[in-house]
């Protein structure tokens, strides 16, 4: 019952973060010579409390992720959304999508385990947009810090319809002929 | 607000560790130490994104990012804005700093929408690493293909429902 959970190999440390971190630095220099001394501690200490403020969320969102990975076998929900068709097979793939926390490493296996399972493509198309675009994990953890709550709550709104939009599509591809032979 | 999502994310985490603790302790533990150290891990990259971007979007001269992305840009600035978001390299601290970055510097919230969406949806890097390795490949590009709108209809959500 409790899957062994493969864990994103994730370092502290890597490129993407290194660049972010160079421009930073670039950014702040500017800003400390161009601007003076007190412009440069009041966006510094300003940024620094952001930051702190949203720990506490950052920290809810990684271990409510590890929670639902572990009580919540992955078989199963490849079950329920591999035996539903129509449009209720895109909510629920929808659904799924927000609720399975994980990165790309955790999240395409499962999407590929929906169409062994039975699932139509365009549930497939559905469960990686929702978990793209409105899984909470990602949102707490890396929007909520960089945008703020009201920002993000606003955004995953407008978000909402997306995913079944894109099945609806994919499906209509599919029966115009995308990519060959269907299922 | 702050408060009342701190309260109900807390209530959340607490009622998934106690459904995780009355079926056994290793499982509490395991999600605990699961999370936390994912938490750790993930710390210095949102602690330098989160102050990066803010310095980067004060360096940024708001005469550059608002005639191009502002909110008078419409839908020339939401088209760029998209193409922006699929050509950003990198993982989230990249994509999320420069969205931020943008935002602060005058950019409009639906141009923000579009280039988080797109890069999102179809930063092209990501779909060669991650996505075509792991599915089959009629699946990658039939999905690639209908999250094509996807950036255009979020920002038009954006701009219908008018920012709170």
């Amino acid at each position: 019952m409790t899957k062994p959970i493969s864990p994103r190999r994730r370092r502290a440390f890597d490129w993407s973060t290194a660049t972010i971190a160079a421009l930073a630095c670039a950014a702040a220099a500017t800003v400390y010579i161009r601007d003076g001394h007190e412009r440069f501690l009041t966006i510094l200490l300003g940024d620094v409390t952001l930051f702190a403020e949203v720990l506490p969320k950052v920290l809810a969102g990684c271990l409510i992720g590890a929670f639902v990975t572990l009580l919540l076998p992955r078989e199963l929900v490849a079950r329920w959304v591999g035996h539903e068709s129509g449009f209720t097979g895109l909510l629920i793939a929808a659904f799924f999508g927000f609720l399975l926390p994980g990165g790309p490493i955790t999240i395409y296996p499962v999407a590929g385990a929906f169409l062994v399972m039975g699932a139509d493509a365009g549930a497939v198309v559905a469960f990686i947009v929702s978990w793209t675009l409105i899984g909470y994990t990602r949102a707490l953890v890396w929007e909520l810090p960089f945008f703020g709550s009201e920002f993000v709550i606003w955004r995953i709104a407008e978000a909402l319809p997306l995913p079944v939009i894109a099945g609806v599509l994919a499906r209509i591809a599919i029966r115009a002929g995308f990519g060959g032979t269907t299922k | 607000m702050t408060l009342a999502i701190n309260t109900l994310l807390w209530l959340v985490v607490g009622t998934l560790a106690f459904i995780a603790a009355s079926r056994g302790r290793p499982l509490l533990s395991d999600g605990v130490r699961v999370g936390t150290m994912e938490f750790l891990l993930l710390l210095p990259r949102i602690c330098i994104g989160v102050i990066g971007s803010g310095f980067i979007a004060e360096a940024l001269p708001n005469e550059w990012v608002a005639p191009w992305l502002g909110p008078e840009s419409g839908f020339l600035g939401v088209i760029i804005a998209t193409i922006g978001g699929a050509l950003t390299p990198g993982g989230p601290v990249v994509g999320f700093s420069i969205g931020a970055a943008a935002l602060k510097s005058g950019a409009g919230a639906p141009q923000v929408i579009a280039y988080t969406t797109a890069w999102a949806l179809y930063a092209i890097h990501r779909l060669l690493i991650w996505e075509v390795p792991m599915m089959p490949a009629r699946i990658v590009w039939l999905r690639a293909t209908v999250s094509l709108p996807l950036p255009f209809i979020a920002a038009a959500l954006a701009m219908l429902l008018a920012r709170p």
